[in-house]
């Protein structure tokens, strides 16, 4: 009875979260989409607490005060952290949170391994030996379910890939870690990610015969063995091996990361995103618990695709950014050192003179808006030049900022309205008739090595035109290059002009000036 | 191999789920507008902490004396408590702006 309720539990939830992901596409029922799946989720997870039995047993859930315990720490710091983290922080932060379920999959796994390890095989062969008084220790083998095997280490070996990645790339967004890579990484991390294959193949293959009876003593040596009071266990070597498996995977999630540039952060986010969907689809084969089952499978699936557009709109190959390299940073080096030439800079006061008196002004923010947490300072500006009566609207590439529709995330948090941004094929056609191009700490995005050099690593993305409008004013700290390590040669045309400075800072003070004027 | 189709054989059906489920996620990310993409990355993400019931099920089966287990168990309620709730409270807050700016 309890049952069979939980079963509805499931089913309810599992529609919440089909239902959740799809009001989240819509702008206009994005925040309910959150709540219906948010309540799918909270039902679902009282509904386990209380009227989960085992299969087998019947047994009802116990440990209240630990469950209980767990969750009231783990609401309290999510909560916290999350009500609390900058808008600009919010790539890491979701990247975090998902290390978190990466990790809790992969404790599931250690878990039920030392599970099958211990008291449940001897259930196992006292139910598979009925009326035997002895069994035959040297042939001795277990039942194991083979699918069952490769369920927890598909658990294990993703979820600790996805946590491991998910910390690094936390790490590396919030400037906590740098690029790091040596000579022959693909080579190391293909020999990695096949040992992993590999010691898990020869433990599944193994496992049934792979144990130690024993009745308090250890007596492998014995032929025969009493049935009674007697302790199962898998032999020391089986849990040293799972344990590599264990620690093969978090080293191959850091190595996997650890090369990866800038530009491409946002695509690992979105596949660690996916790969830990999987990792809870697998706890639920495991539990045979169809909720889980649904709810990793719809993100994992809805991640790999999210991850193939990202990869698209940068065109950059999944499969490159899976073995793990930044490709040519070399090249883009060689492609650096041959253009050096003049940039020109531009007052402030000419800045503003320029923007006020133009008709229609384009900003194309980027990460260094975030960083300089300047959306409140752009769309005061903003507003100060529409009542100039100055067309000002916004340009934003796909990938601008660390994740796709970051830059949306921050504008919207000041108020900027929703139909002032422009995405980038409208905004392409919309630079031949703009005046004033305000470019606020983007570099990769308009530059345009992306069309014209095949060497340059990100020769093909779709970039925003912006030469093509009349003038260009760029605003970055310094002649740096960008997260991708690329020079931009757009900073040395003509038509470009930079205003050197922390984008916010530049932004009031801009503002001042047009009120000047 | 013999193993192996036994297995498929008597899990059909999660199988015919893992496929179906597939293609609604697919489905429904595909008509997603890019300005939702973090947020929808983001509630995804809370998504996915469904993995905290396999937590709540290892901790609730956990023998009293068992420490390793009630130990990992705990850990993976904390665990994946940070991913349900932050993933949704985070996701509730990206999405709160675009919704007071819409008003306007």
């Amino acid at each position: 009875m309890y049952f069979s309720l939980l079963a509805i539990i499931y089913i309810i939830a599992s529609a919440t979260f089909i239902i959740g992901l799809k009001m989240l596409s819509h702008p206009d029922t994005a925040r309910k989409g959150n709540l219906v799946a948010a309540a799918g989720m909270g039902i679902a997870i009282f509904g386990t607490i209380f009227l989960y039995e085992d299969i087998n047993t019947g047994e009802r859930l116990g440990n209240y005060v630990w469950i209980f315990a767990g969750l009231m720490v783990g609401g309290i710091i999510g909560t916290g952290v999350a009500k609390k983290v900058k808008m600009t922080a919010m790539p890491e932060m979701v990247s975090l949170f998902n290390g978190m379920g990466g990790a809790c999959a992969a404790l599931i796994s250690i878990a039920e391994f030392n599970h099958f390890g211990h008291s449940n095989f001897a259930q196992h062969i006292i139910q598979s030996f009925p009326g035997e008084e002895a069994v035959d220790v040297a042939s001795f083998s277990l039942p194991v379910q083979t699918g069952t095997m490769i369920t927890i280490f598909l658990g294990l070996i993703i979820g600790s890939v996805s946590f491991a990645g998910s910390i690094i790339a936390w790490g590396k967004l919030n400037g906590k870690i740098k690029d790091w890579s040596f000579k022959g990484q693909h080579i190391v991390n293909l020999f990695v990610l096949a040992f992993i294959i590999g010691i898990s193949i020869y433990l599944i293959s193994t496992i049934s015969s792979s144990f130690e009876v024993n009745n308090g003593q250890v007596i492998n040596t014995a032929d025969k063995i009493s049935i009674n009071g007697l302790i199962v266990r898998l032999n020391t070597s089986v849990h040293v091996l799972f344990y590599a498996v264990f620690f093969l995977s978090l080293v191959y999630g850091i190595l996997f990361v650890f090369p990866i540039g800038g530009a491409d952060m946002p695509v690992v986010i979105s596949l660690l995103n996916s790969f830990t969907g999987v990792a809870a689809a697998c706890g639920g084969f495991l539990y045979d618990n169809k909720v889980m089952l649904t709810g990793g499978i719809l993100v994992g699936a809805a991640g790999t695709l999210l991850t193939i557009l990202m990869c698209k709109a940068m065109n950059r190959s999944l499969a490159n950014v899976l073995i793990g390299s930044f490709g040519g940073s070399a090249n883009a080096l060689a492609a650096g050192s041959k253009e050096v030439g003049q940039h020109k800079e531009i007052t402030l006061t000419d800045a503003a003179v320029v923007m006020g008196y133009a008709n229609k002004v384009m900003i194309v923010p980027g990460y260094g808006l975030a960083v300089a947490q300047a959306q409140h300072a752009c769309h005061d500006l903003e507003k100060l030049l529409q009542e100039r009566g100055v067309e000002v609207k916004y340009a934003i590439h796909p990938v601008a900022g660390r994740m796709p529709g970051h830059m949306n995330v921050l504008l919207a948090e000041a108020d900027v309205n929703y139909e002032k941004l422009q995405e980038m094929e409208v905004a392409n056609e919309e630079f031949p008739s703009t005046d004033v191009v305000l470019i606020l700490g983007a570099n990769d995005v308009v530059n345009p090595a992306a069309k014209t050099d095949t060497s340059s690593p990100i020769y093909g993305m779709p970039i925003l035109d912006v030469e093509l409008a009349k003038t260009v004013i760029v605003n970055k700290r310094s002649m740096k290059p960008g997260y991708a390590g690329i020079e931009n040669d757009l900073f040395y045309r003509p038509k470009t002009s930079m205003l050197f400075g922390d984008a916010k800072k530049v932004l009031q003070d801009l503002v001042s000036e047009i009120k000047n004027l | 191999m013999n193993n192996i189709f036994t297995w498929i054989a008597a899990n059909q059906q999660i199988i015919y789920i893992v496929m179906l489920m597939i293609f609604v996620g697919i489905e429904i990310i595909g008509r997603v507008p890019s300005v939702l993409h973090t947020p929808l990355m983001s509630g995804a993400n809370a998504i996915h902490g469904v993995v905290i019931i396999g937590a709540i099920i290892v901790m609730g089966q956990a023998k009293s004396n068992d420490y390793f287990a009630l130990i990992l168990g705990f850990l993976a309620v904390i665990l994946g408590t940070l991913n349900v709730v932050g993933g949704f409270v985070v996701t509730d807050r990206m999405l709160e702006m675009f919704k007071s700016k819409k008003k306007k």
